[in-house]
Order: structure tokens, then C-alpha cells, then sequence
């Protein structure tokens, strides 16, 4: 019997992300953001989880994907980092799947740059694909930090 | 005893996930001594129990050794304290057979070569000399590096030390003649120490006497300082919902809800002081180390050095400890190293040939100072001065005017501290510039005093805590943002019609003229790229805010939408993806459960280029400064005198500043006096002395009103008397020029000054103490007694 495991899945602008459960700390409706001036752009800005402040990073802006629409409430999906945990914005929560490995495949070799290293594969779902995100990597922008709003 | 151990921390772990000991675990698995999968239940426990051990013997082994350094030391200078040298002896034993009984051979190898030469020691058939304090100090060291190796890996490491341990035995044979036989002594199974091979019976006796100790001692857990973090921003929640909740409860009209409301009010309010109580550490904890510091650098250098602490129960939160631990190693390390001088040196310039280096640790005005002192040969401002003009970094102008303070504080520049050849000539190691940019992280102070031939001082000032700061609180285009009061001056409100005239252009930078001085004004909406307001073209009708920040040596104007307030706010540091922004420090979650970020000043103003060309600039006109001034500045202590006035009197005739309940005001005939440090003090009032002659006869005999607050009470000792002086209010201490003078109006006061934009009247001692008519028979005698008390 093939390995299972579970993946809890979101939307960004009608594509399905999955990252995997037990990386996941809670997913919370949206919440009040402090912008921080000056920072990277994929950082939405900070977030008070329950007295712990936790930085948003915007999915959307990570993958290279168009803005999210305005007046989109966005929501979080909080997973647990090195660093203490991120909020990853997104635009819906799906469902929990639960997939086995052998509806996985790497990505296609034309997907390049920096989304390639965030996205390390792709689950087959009977009707529709779901991309699986590396959430260490999506949350981590030490390697285009220099890149900020200056 | 061994099972009763286990079956308590398994009651006490039964809820600790399996999962995060398995790391612990491996190092049994892998020497394949059990198999895994046949231990019951219950022996699962007992390995469990087992890794609890080994962590409790690594944290008491690193204790145990951090006071070992000490006692090593201490023993060294005075080799005749029996009780300490048993102490050194119990705790290398102690390890020897912990980890014997563990399965640690190597460390235990070690330890038993350690403790065979302590055990001749401790039977006085060896003396301790530099030596064998060394080769015990290595000991202390290679044990201390298998420790660790134990606490990554799980095993002792490859490395049994055996030129260590070779020199340990050698040494058990003395240079002198009958060492032989003492040595042989001490390797014979006849030494009261027992045997490698039995002190595997007798450990198991160990937990007992430890936990009868433990029963003596105050009653003490240990607790992770995870857990404490944790329980730190769980009260930041709870004061929150608390604040929320007082909203509403202010909304309702509900009694009930409003008492419970407050109640819980005070209980959060109480709770987080004491959680914040639980951070605080004693200095005296990183301060174990420097008697080993300053006896390895003297060793190595050839100087004779003797350490003294004072304060050492001094509390810091935990963060601002370790924080400053590496700055105050550097500076101890750079006291020996280059201020102290050689024996000979110092028998020729008359002084004693053990030099002496004083830590001083104690809390003033919600910070801690603490003071690293040599009486070395202290720093010459001539050669200084000479190697800043060489280097380019003052001009000779400027060197010539500066003040020997400020040629001093030359040496913290980064320029200046790299400079080889400057530093060996200044007398001062390399890296100072570091120790100040370190200190200054943490919102502190670094201050240096040295006088030549004398020795140095420096002085070193942080706040009590990092974990809650008091800030002012910002609005800017919407957001709001804090601002530490550490690096606030002072606020400066512009109405609208001022603003337009007062704000003037220099090139295109705007600069407003404080106290004739011009002040860079920085737009924080337009720094931080904030939408509105980004050009400083600002509508008419606005007022404007100024800040007024220090940054460095540098001030700055800082402009703003709105001025909230000043809060104590609860700091968290920025994560990893923030790391880069360095206009913020951090952030924190304000009353309504927004998250405001910190402004870094100094970040913000490199990023505004205030800093970068303030070195030179700051220094001309620091000189320019001192040159101006006629004469140096003193420190001043000002207090409220009569009505709106104030005085101050000059912080150096200032013995001490004492808060007396009335109720320990005492009369003598008509003369109010209290007793204090075993004498008796004559309280003068400051309020009686000002009163004009007709009504003081009447204060004069009045007794203190009973229910009236303490009082305000300036401890002075003049010509060889002691007195207090009880006025209403102590303003502040501050450094001023007192050159701008005026006659005095009454004859309590010497003259008027000018002290932070107010006449100031400094009061005239003998005077006061004239018409106070402060017995002259009776000084004599407190003269006396003054004498003593000092």
C-alpha cells in the first residue's frame, strides 16, 4: 500500500494549493494587518495572533501571481517555520485531502525561477490538479530580501 | 532509589511527548545496549528517566563547574581554606562518579585524574600553586567541552585529553624532593578517596544527601526559560482582553461587571510584574566567570591582579545579561590586559603591586550601571589627542579645545580602536568601538573616565529590562509606531502660522532652529515611503510635531503626524523575513490589539543620513561647544523651592538622598532631628530657611504634620557636619554650565543659574546652615560621629 498523506488545501486566484497538515498550525479568517514600511513586498505585514505577532507573507505576491482583487478578505494560513510560526494569506481554504504517492509528480521542467523551488510538485486529484508548496521555502525570503520596496 | 527516581519523573513526564526524546534516546540505541523493541513499558520509563538523569547531570555539571573556575581561583590565592578546597574536591568527584555510574569512561578518565591530584591537595600533602591551578583549570575546561559534546551527540567524544590528564599525574609528584613518596601516596587504593570501581556504590547515596540539602535550602525548582517566554506573552494577552474588557465594562451599566472587571485589573496588573520577576537575573551570574578571565589574562601578560564585586545580586532581565556578557568580558579582559601594569611598574610609580580591577553593579533611576575600574595606568589624553590629530580624525583646532572627557570618548570610535599602534599607545585593546555599538543595541550607555597614572573607569549604563520599554507613541500617515524613550530628547509642537516660518530650507533640507542650534528635520511619512504627507508640502493649516531624537552623537528632528502618548510596551523581536528592514527594532502589540512596530532611531537616522556624516561633523562641534563654554559642566541636583522656584545645589556636596516617614522625625527643643546610621541627623527645612524672619519662629516649632507623605530629605555633610536638608521635591539630576550667573536675591542662595532653560538659584550651605542655627556645640560631635558613619 502506497504511503498516504495528508494536505490542507487553499486557493489562490482558482488554482489549488495544498501544503502538507502537520505543518499547519491553524488557519484563522482575516486579520487585522500592520503594514511594515520598507519591507520585501511578499511581506503583507505583521499579524497579533492571540499576543504572539506573526508576519504575513503574501502568497500571491510570493508565487508571482497577480495582486488579489481589492476588498477580497484574505485568509491565514498559519504554519509553524523555524523562525516561529508565518501567516501565509491566501484567498479560500478547501478541504483536507488525503493523497498517496503515486498521484504525485515533480513539476514540469517549464516551470522555472523562484516559484519552481517553492512549488515542489503536483498531486493528481481525480478533478483538478493541486500544487504542492514547500512552506519553509515559501516563507522564507532571505534570497530576494535585497529586493525590498526602497 | 534508582526505581523510585524513575517511577517519580515518569509520574511527573507521563504527559511529554515521546517524539521529542528520541533525540535524546539515540545515543543508547546506538550503542545497541538494549534492543529497542523488547523493553516493556515500564523499562521504557526507566530509559526515559535515565536521559532526565544525564540532562539534570549536565545542567548541575555546568554549575558545578562554573563555580569551580571560582573556588580554583580563590583557592589559589588563599591555598589554606580547607572547606573550600573539600568543596572543589566534592564536585569533581561528584562528576567523576555520575558519569562513572552514566557510561561516560572518558570523562571519567579525566576526572579521576583531576581528582587524584585534588585529593593529595585536599590532604595538604601538595600545595596549590599556578601550576596545578592551571592543569585543574584545563581539567575544568576539557570537561566542561565533553559536557557539551554529551549534550549534541549523546556520548563524551573521541578525544580522552592524555597530555591533560599525563600532566594532572605529573604533577601529583611535587618539584620538591620528598615528592615522591606523597605521590605515591595518592595513587594507592589506601587514599581516602575510593577507587574508580566503587564509586559506582557510592553515588546511588548521592540524590539522598542532595535532597536533604535541598530542604534546607530555599525552596527552588528549575523551570525551562521557554516556559517562562511563554508564560510572558500569555500575560501580554491577558493584559489586553483585560484592556478590552475595561472598555466595555466602562460602556455598560452594570456594577457587578465593572467590580469584577477591576478586580481583574489588578489581579493582571500584579501577574505581569511578577512573570516579569521571574526573567530577572543576578549580575552576579556572568560575573563568575571574570575571576578566571582576569587570572588567565594576568597569568599571560605577567601582571598580578585582584578582583573585587561589588552588587553582585544586582537584577537584569535574562535577555540584557547575556546580552552584555561579551562587552563586559572585553572590557575586564582590556582592564588587565592594557590598563593594569606590570608589578615592577607599579612598585615604581609607588603603588601597590597587585593591581586592583573593581566590578560595581547597582540600580539609579530605573537603569543599571555598572562600573568596570582599574587602578592601572589610566589613559593619556595627550597621546590620544596627538594619535586622533595624526589620524585624521579631529583637527589640531579641535583636539586643542576638546575636553579630556571628549578626547577619551575618542577611543570608542571604530577608526580609532583598529588602529594598532593607537591603541597600544592610548593603553587601550582593540574592539572598544564593538563593546559601545553593543551596549548601544540594548538602549544603553558607555561612559569612560581615566585619570592618568590613576587608573580607568568605565561606565556602563542599561536598562533593567528589554522585555518592556517605556516608549512614546506615534502616529504617522494612519499607523502608529513607538519610539523608545531612550532615544527621546525632548518634544517640540509648531503651530500652524509658526510652522511655515519656522521650518527653513537649507538646499532643499528642511532644519528648524532649536535654541539656536539647527536641527535636521526628518519626515518619518516620507523616510518610511508612507502615502500621505510624502512631500513635507504640508496643508496650512496643520501643526506640526517635532521629536526631537538622539541618534549617536547626533540630534535629530523627527516629524510626525500626531503625538499619542508614552506607554510601557511589551517588545518582540522582528522575524527573520524583517531582519533586513532596519528602520524597525521590533514590534508590539498596542491597548487595542493592533501590532505597532518600533522605530530603530539610529537605523532611522543612517537611513535619513543623519549618522553617516556626523562623526566628523559632531566632533567639531562638540569642540566648538567646550571651547564656548568658560567653565566645565557639573552635575546639579534640582529641587522645588519655594512656590515655583527651583534651586539646585551641586551633586557633589550631595552625601545621599533619604526618604524619612515623618513618624521617624524626632524633636529636640525646637529642632527637628531623626536618627540615622546610628547619629543623629539635624533635619534643616529648606521651607523654614526661605520664610522670612517673623514667621520662622512660628514653623520653627511646629512638629511635622503626622499624616503628611515622607519626606524629601538631601543628606549633606559640610565642614565636617552632617545634616539633612528636607525640601518639598526633588526635580532631577543634571549636567549643566553654571556660567551664566546673576546676584543672589536672598541670603540662602549663592547666585542664580541658568539650568535647562530656567534660573535656577544654587543654594549657599553655610548659610543655610547659619540661619537654620544649627548647634555649633552640637557639630562638634556630630563631626564625630559623621566621621564614623563614613
Amino acid at each position: 500500500m502506497a504511503h498516504t498523506s495528508q494536505f490542507c488545501t487553499f486557493y489562490l486566484d482558482k488554482l489549488l494549493f495544498g501544503v502538507e497538515l502537520k505543518t499547519v498550525q491553524e488557519v484563522i479568517r482575516s486579520l487585522e494587518v500592520t503594514q511594515v514600511p520598507l519591507a520585501p513586498q511578499v511581506v503583507s505585514g505583521l499579524i497579533n495572533l492571540r499576543g504572539q505577532i506573526v508576519t504575513a507573507v503574501d502568497l500571491r505576491r510570493r508565487l508571482e501571481m497577480e495582486p488579489r482583487p481589492a476588498g477580497v478578505p484574505a485568509m491565514n494560513v498559519v504554519v509553524r517555520s523555524e523562525d516561529g510560526a508565518v501567516s501565509l494569506l491566501v484567498d479560500e481554504i478547501g478541504d483536507v485531502v488525503e493523497v498517496d504517492d503515486s498521484t504525485f509528480e515533480r513539476p514540469p521542467e517549464t516551470l522555472r525561477g523562484e516559484v519552481r523551488l517553492i512549488i515542489t510538485g503536483v498531486h493528481k486529484l481525480n478533478d483538478r490538479l493541486m500544487l504542492v508548496l514547500d512552506t519553509a521555502k515559501a516563507s522564507d525570503m532571505t534570497a530576494d530580501a535585497v529586493v525590498t520596496a526602497r | 532509589m534508582e526505581s523510585y527516581r524513575g517511577e517519580h519523573r515518569s509520574s511527573r513526564d507521563s504527559f511529554s511527548p515521546w517524539k521529542d526524546k528520541e533525540n535524546n534516546e539515540n545515543w543508547r540505541i546506538e550503542r545497541g545496549q538494549f534492543p529497542w523493541q523488547s523493553f516493556s513499558a515500564w523499562e521504557k520509563q526507566a530509559i526515559m528517566s535515565q536521559s532526565e538523569i544525564v540532562k539534570e547531570f549536565l545542567i548541575e555539571s555546568y554549575e558545578n563547574l562554573d563555580r569551580l573556575d571560582r573556588d580554583l581561583v580563590n583557592l589559589e590565592k588563599n591555598p589554606k581554606d580547607p572547606e573550600a578546597m573539600a568543596g572543589v574536591f566534592r564536585t569533581i568527584h561528584t562528576i567523576k562518579g555520575t558519569c562513572g555510574f552514566l557510561g561516560f569512561r572518558k570523562l571519567e578518565k579525566v576526572a579521576h585524574a583531576g581528582e587524584n591530584l585534588l585529593t593529595l591537595l585536599r590532604d595538604s600533602k601538595l600545595t596549590l600553586n599556578p601550576e596545578r591551578t592551571t592543569a585543574l583549570l584545563g581539567m575544568v575546561d576539557a570537561i566542561r567541552q565533553m559536557l557539551k559534546e554529551i549534550e549534541s551527540t549523546g556520548q563524551d567524544g573521541e578525544i580522552d585529553y592524555p597530555e591533560l590528564r599525563e600532566r594532572l599525574t605529573r604533577l601529583q609528584s611535587s618539584s620538591a624532593g620528598d615528592s615522591g613518596v606523597v605521590a605515591d601516596s595518592g595513587v594507592q587504593p589506601s587514599s581516602p578517596v575510593p577507587p574508580e570501581y566503587k564509586a559506582v556504590d557510592v553515588l546511588p547515596a548521592q540524590p539522598i544527601l542532595e535532597a536533604k540539602g535541598r530542604d534546607a535550602a530555599p525552596e527552588t525548582i528549575r523551570v525551562g526559560v521557554n516556559l517562562l517566554d511563554k508564560l510572558m506573552i500569555l500575560v501580554g494577552e491577558l493584559v489586553l482582553a483585560r484592556n478590552q474588557l475595561l472598555q466595555i465594562s466602562n460602556t455598560v451599566e452594570d456594577t457587578g461587571l465593572q467590580a469584577v472587571s477591576q478586580r481583574m485589573n489588578l489581579i493582571a496588573t500584579e501577574l505581569q510584574e511578577e512573570v516579569m520577576k521571574t526573567r530577572m537575573q543576578p549580575i552576579g551570574n556572568i560575573w563568575a566567570q571574570f575571576p578566571r578571565t582576569v587570572r588567565d589574562v594576568a597569568l599571560g601578560c605577567g601582571k598580578e591582579v585582584e578582583i573585587e564585586m561589588e552588587g553582585k545580586e544586582t537584577e537584569l532581565d535574562k535577555t540584557i545579561i547575556e546580552a552584555i556578557k561579551d562587552p563586559l568580558t572585553h572590557l575586564v579582559r582590556n582592564s588587565v590586559d592594557h590598563g593594569i601594569e606590570l608589578p615592577e611598574v607599579r612598585l615604581q610609580a609607588g603603588k601597590a603591586r597587585t593591581g586592583r580591577l573593581i566590578l560595581r553593579a547597582f540600580h539609579e533611576g530605573g537603569q543599571v550601571n555598572i562600573e568596570i575600574g582599574d587602578d592601572g595606568a589610566g589613559l593619556s589624553a595627550d597621546r590620544i589627542r596627538k594619535k586622533a590629530v595624526e589620524r585624521g580624525v579631529v583637527t589640531p583646532e579641535q583636539a586643542t579645545r576638546m575636553s579630556e572627557r571628549e578626547i577619551f570618548n575618542l577611543i570608542f570610535l571604530p577608526g580609532f580602536s583598529t588602529a594598532e599602534k593607537v591603541t597600544n599607545v592610548s593603553g587601550r585593546g582593540v574592539g572598544m568601538d564593538v563593546v559601545k555599538t553593543n551596549v548601544e543595541k540594548i538602549g544603553g550607555l558607555v561612559d569612560l573616565q581615566s585619570t592618568l597614572g590613576r587608573g580607568t573607569t568605565v561606565l556602563v549604563k542599561i536598562p533593567l529590562t528589554l522585555a518592556i520599554i517605556p516608549a512614546l507613541v506615534v502616529t504617522c500617515a494612519g499607523e502608529r509606531y513607538a519610539i523608545p524613550q531612550v532615544n527621546l530628547l525632548e518634544l517640540v509642537r509648531l503651530e500652524a502660522e509658526e510652522a511655515s516660518t519656522a521650518i527653513e530650507m537649507v538646499h532643499g533640507v528642511p532644519v528648524y532652529r532649536l535654541r539656536g542650534r539647527l536641527l535636521p528635520l526628518v519626515y518619518l511619512s516620507k523616510e518610511l515611503k508612507l502615502a500621505a504627507n510624502g512631500d513635507h508640502g504640508r496643508t496650512n493649516d496643520d501643526a506640526v510635531n517635532i521629536v526631537v531624537l538622539q541618534a549617536d552623537d547626533r540630534q535629530f528632528g523627527l516629524v510626525v503626524d500626531k503625538i499619542n502618548d508614552t506607554e510601557e510596551i511589551v517588545v518582540k523581536p522582528l522575524r527573520k523575513q524583517l531582519k533586513t528592514v532596519k528602520t524597525f527594532a521590533g514590534s508590539s502589540i498596542m491597548g487595542d490589539g493592533k501590532v505597532a512596530l518600533i522605530l530603530d532611531v539610529l537605523g532611522l537616522a543612517q537611513r535619513a543620513s543623519v549618522v553617516s556624516e556626523a562623526r566628523e561633523r559632531s566632533v567639531a562641534e562638540k569642540a566648538s561647544e567646550s571651547a564656548a563654554s568658560t567653565a566645565d559642566k557639573q552635575t546639579f541636583l534640582l529641587f522645588a523651592g519655594l512656590g515655583d522656584s527651583r534651586m539646585a545645589i551641586p551633586l557633589s556636596t550631595l552625601a545621599r538622598l533619604e526618604e524619612f516617614p515623618v513618624s521617624q522625625v524626632e524633636m529636640s527643643g525646637t529642632e527637628w532631628v531623626t536618627q540615622y546610621r546610628g547619629q543623629i541627623l539635624p533635619l534643616v527645612r529648606l521651607a523654614v530657611v526661605l520664610e522670612e524672619r517673623r514667621h520662622r519662629l512660628h514653623s520653627l516649632q511646629a512638629p511635622p504634620v503626622a499624616d503628611s507623605g515622607p519626606l524629601q530629605v538631601l543628606v549633606m555633610h559640610h565642614d565636617g557636619l552632617s545634616f539633612g536638608l528636607v525640601v518639598e521635591r526633588i526635580l532631577d539630576i543634571v549636567e549643566a554650565r553654571a556660567d551664566v550667573k546673576s546676584k543672589a536675591t536672598r541670603p540662602a542662595v549663592l547666585y542664580s543659574v541658568v539650568i535647562g532653560e530656567r534660573v535656577t538659584e544654587l543654594l549657599d550651605i553655610p548659610a543655610i546652615l547659619e540661619i537654620a542655627g544649627v548647634n555649633k556645640d552640637y557639630s562638634g560631635l556630630a563631626a564625630k560621629s559623621a566621621g564614623v558613619a563614613n
